[in-house]
């Protein structure tokens, strides 16, 4: 039995349970080599911008369980992601082909007598209310700074309530103010999943647990896994409740972003016995072929994957080679979460683009197997002076960066990044599809889009021209990570 | 039954955060978790016609990102450090610090520490705005509150025909530039000179002025009320509260010789200009009468699910102006009892003898239960927001956004207010009519 505990209601956050940095300058060889050591040492900032909390990850993710819904156990303004939510869940549904709904997030409404009196009767009485409307199969109670100061008895609740509802009821607690990495709320998510939902297997099946965002390359990967004799579950969003009691009888569980799949990946892997693959994410050349070896070897369809592989390569050799020849001595820097941001930078890398600065919103220096990722790893393996930073999207810091390298493109992931390297004039890509380089496709796909954004800047040059930077002379003109604190 | 929230239509108190970021190069200073901010930006701005980060929005928001360890501890001197620092990194002429539920619920001495900042004479005031305490609405009023209390003086004289323009709720109304920018256009060409306080070009500036007003000019059924009472008290400044956002020719009619009665504006001076305005929206009306009358599926009666100021303006030109029928209205901006009576009596003459029925909650879902249980007799028509789109395709209706979450538009200076007003939004009601079968 691993680390992973899903007996417990609760999961601890990153930065106990992971090591996770918000606060970190150097390079990729340091920051590898002591993660596998003895650890890096975070650092604080004294002056912040607002970032983003777990409970905006933890009820994305619960929401978009089609038969399922959210209960936000919160004042009015902790639900207001569900409009964004909305949008996404809406977006993801059309991608599908799914039914056109509404995503369905429900807040307690807490108010001021609540927090001196209590607001269990009115978390019941929520949840009464939403299952006459709704008839779920299942409702996650999502917690909230409110909900963890004042310390009701969530559990004891939803005990309450089971003989009335008969479905499962399962808390997910991700306070904000618990961890400054939102991707907490991810395993959060996955942790009420894992406690509440999973059921032991009762006979293996041919599926893959694929761990995801919106599944856009859903089609490419089931023809790509039915050579392989195996069919894709995508998880958690548009899933039911039922494709999740059963995630115990897959074959494997694979993830398109390694800060998103870890908790469930291993969790599924040490209380079910699906095996987890654990390569670097499927982005790009390199990573695609190592993720899918990977998968051949737990399939023993080493052969077919190598075919794939070589059929593959030949096939997309030409125009890659094209690409290439475009991107030549373009320079990057990469603002993202940590698996996407390492990934990518081998990515670009692998288009011929010289990037300068790896930038990533948090880093956990080992997932939940107990190993630093292997993006990271890799990186560190090619080019240990690779500069990189770590902070929770604090945009002076990022502003300040690419003030100070100009590079040709600013490449991110996480909205209102991309606007300020616009605004300076830097052609800037935010990669809103998780399959944006997916494999042999999405590396052509993807350099084309860098290749288009670097043709026509007129709108970042003109932008540029009009406007006045936030920010003072004085900060421009100091180093990019002067704010933080301490050593790491 | 507890007043669940299912579909969020407005935010809580810390959402006064955009309140502050609609005074030009003014920079709220958040006191709360880490994720608050951007929750509450992304719906009532990104999500809610496309008002992204501007100037100094989004994620350039300083926050002290509250951590268990200020819950626990009490997070005065992040506070204070996160003030100062954001002095020297920031650009800006006016900051607000508003704290979010954490601070509230532990009892942080906000206050105490801006006082500090406030007596080296920063332009800097504080509001405690917890989300608990109810909505963006209230959060709106908060952050008035505390520029009145905190940060005017008294004015050496009074400007005559100044006049304060107290209206929307900045980003919760996606149209709210638009609507300030239209205000003032009425009140110049009655010769009046308009402070606009939100909105492009007023800033600090625009703030100073405020007490200079000959008057306060408030067009909001509630919201606001609360401000220009205090401005009254504390600068002797009168008020003229006008409910209704003036919609098309009788309202704004109705709305402009109202003013010009309140400020001593000779009646000639108005006549000739509703007389000029009315011509031209009536030369657009008369050529798309063929619309209105003879398209295919339209509707005959309307349903709003919109705050009260747009439930209330919507419904009087449709009822004044376009010949259409109230079923009942929802009102969604989470008004206190004790207000809502008021409110109510604005319903009830929409114009032609006819009131509507009025339902307020903030529940969307327990609304859209209630619309997909009714009768429809003609092709229904839901003025809502984007969560009303799936309601209307299941009824087999036609929506269109106004009230937040707009998130299927992107708007910019487009308002619906006076006479060009509403002829946008005759254009943005039928063209959906027109677009919904084609």
């Amino acid at each position: 039995m691993g680390s992973i505990n899903i007996t417990r209601n609760e999961v601890p956050v990153r930065e106990s349970r992971l090591g996770a940095l918000t606060g970190y300058v150097g390079t990729v060889g340091d920051l590898h080599g002591r993660s596998t050591g003895c650890g890096v040492q975070n650092r604080e900032r004294c002056f912040s911008q607002a970032s983003a909390c777990s409970s905006g990850c933890c009820q994305g993710q619960l929401a978009s369980i089609l038969d399922a819904l959210v209960i936000n156990h919160a004042p009015v303004g902790c639900a207001a992601d569900s409009v964004a939510g909305n949008v996404n869940f809406k977006a993801g549904a059309r991608l599908r082909g799914l039914d056109y709904t509404n995503v369905r997030i429900i807040s307690t409404n807490l108010e001021d007598s609540d927090t001196v009196f209590g607001a269990a009767d009115k978390l019941r009485d929520t949840i009464l209310q939403a299952y006459a409307r709704y008839k779920p199969n299942a409702i996650f109670v999502t917690a909230s700074c409110v909900f963890g100061i004042i310390g009701e008895d969530l559990q004891s609740v939803l005990n309450d309530l089971k003989p009335e509802l008969d479905i499962p009821l399962v808390p997910a607690f991700c306070e904000g103010f618990k961890s400054k990495v939102w991707a907490s709320g991810f395993d959060a998510a996955f942790h009420a999943v894992l406690h509440g939902i999973v059921e032991p297997a009762r006979q293996k099946t041919d599926k893959i647990n694929f761990v995801n965002f919106r599944g856009s390359a859903r089609k490419e990967i089931a023809a790509t896994f039915a050579k392989l004799g195996v069919e894709p579950v995508f998880l958690l969003q548009y899933s039911t409740v039922e494709e999740l009691k059963r995630l115990s009888e897959a074959r494997a569980t694979v993830s398109i972003c390694g800060t998103l799949g870890s908790y469930i990946g291993n969790g599924l892997e040490q209380h079910f016995g699906v095996p987890y693959v654990k390569t670097e994410q499927p982005h790009g050349i390199t990573g695609y072929k190592n993720w899918l070896r990977s998968l051949g070897t737990l399939l023993g369809r080493e052969a077919e994957v190598e075919q794939h592989i070589i059929e593959e390569e030949a096939r997309i050799a030409p125009e890659l080679a094209e690409i290439r020849a475009k991107l030549k001595g373009k320079t990057a820097v990469v603002g993202m979460g940590p698996s996407f941001g390492h990934n990518f930078t081998r990515v670009l890398r692998e288009l011929g683009v010289d990037v300068l600065w790896a930038a990533t919103w948090h880093f956990d220096q080992n997932y939940d197997h107990g190993e630093v990722p292997e993006s990271t790893k890799r990186l560190a393996e090619v080019d240990e002076t690779l500069q990189v930073s770590v902070g929770d999207q604090q945009n002076y810091e990022i502003v300040n960066l690419l003030n100070r390298l100009k590079p040709d493109l600013y490449v991110t992931r996480h909205g209102g990044s991309s606007v300020w390297a616009t605004k300076m004039g830097i052609a800037s890509n935010m990669l809103t599809d998780e399959y944006a380089a997916f494999g042999f496709n999405g590396i052509i796909n993807f350099g084309n889009v860098l290749i288009d954004k670097l043709t026509n800047r007129s709108l970042a040059k003109k932008l540029a021209s009009r406007i006045k930077l936030p920010y003072s002379d004085w900060w421009l003109e100091q180093d990019s990570f002067s704010l933080l604190e301490g050593t790491n | 039954m507890a007043q669940i929230i299912d579909q969020v239509r407005h935010v809580c108190t810390l959402g006064g955060l955009q309140s502050v970021l609609a005074i030009d190069r003014s920079i709220p200073i958040l006191h709360a978790g880490p994720g608050c901010g951007q929750k509450l930006w992304g719906a009532i701005g990104i999500q809610n016609g496309g008002q992204g980060s501007g100037y100094a929005g989004g994620h350039t928001v300083p926050c002290t990102n509250a951590t268990e360890r200020d819950v626990v501890f009490g997070a005065t001197d992040k506070l204070h450090e996160t003030i100062e620092n954001t002095f020297k990194v920031i650009d800006a002429d006016f900051f607000a610090v508003l704290t979010g539920c954490t601070s509230d619920i532990v009892g942080d001495d906000v206050g105490d520490v801006v006082r500090n900042f406030q007596a080296e004479g920063k332009p800097i005031v504080w509001a405690e705005t917890g989300g608990f305490k109810g909505s963006n609405f209230l959060g709106h009023e908060m952050v008035l509150d505390a520029i009145i209390d905190q940060y005017l003086k008294p004015a050496d004289e009074t400007i005559p025909g100044l006049v304060n323009v107290w209206a929307v709720v900045p980003y919760q109304d996606p149209f709210w530039t638009g609507v300030y920018e239209e205000l003032g256009q009425l009140l110049r060409t009655i010769g009046l000179t308009p402070n606009i306080i939100f909105g492009s070009g007023g800033g600090v500036a625009a703030l100073n002025r405020i007490t200079s007003a000959q008057f306060n000019l408030l067009v909001s059924p509630w919201v606001g009320l609360r401000a220009v009472k205090r401005l009254e008290e504390k600068f002797g400044t009168p008020f003229l509260h006008y409910p209704v956002l003036p919609i098309g020719p009788t309202e704004t009619g109705k709305f402009l010789r109202t003013v010009a009665n309140f400020a001593g504006i000779a009646p000639q001076k108005v006549e000739g200009f509703i007389k000029e305005r009315e011509d031209y929206y009536y030369h657009y009306i008369e050529r798309a009468a063929e619309v209105l009358l003879e398209t295919r599926f339209l509707p005959r009666h309307f349903t709003t699910i919109a705050d009260s100021t747009y439930a209330l303006a919507l419904s009087k030109f449709l009822v004044s102006d376009l010949g259409l029928i109230p079923d009942r209205q929802y009102v969604v901006d989470g008004i206190a009892e004790h207000q809502q009576p008021d409110v109510l009596s604005f319903f009830q003459d929409l114009g032609e003898g006819l009131g509507a029925d009025v339902l307020f909650t903030s529940d969307g879902g327990l609304v859209q239960e209630e619309i997909r249980a009714s009768k429809f007799r003609s092709k229904p028509l839901i003025l809502g927001s984007s969560w009303d789109r799936v309601l209307a395709r299941e009824i087999n209706g036609v929506c269109l956004s106004v009230s937040m979450p707009v998130s299927d538009r992107l708007v910019f200076d487009r308002s619906y207010v006076g006479y060009t007003g509403g002829l946008r939004l005759v254009e943005d009601i039928y063209s959906a009519i027109m677009a919904d079968f084609q």
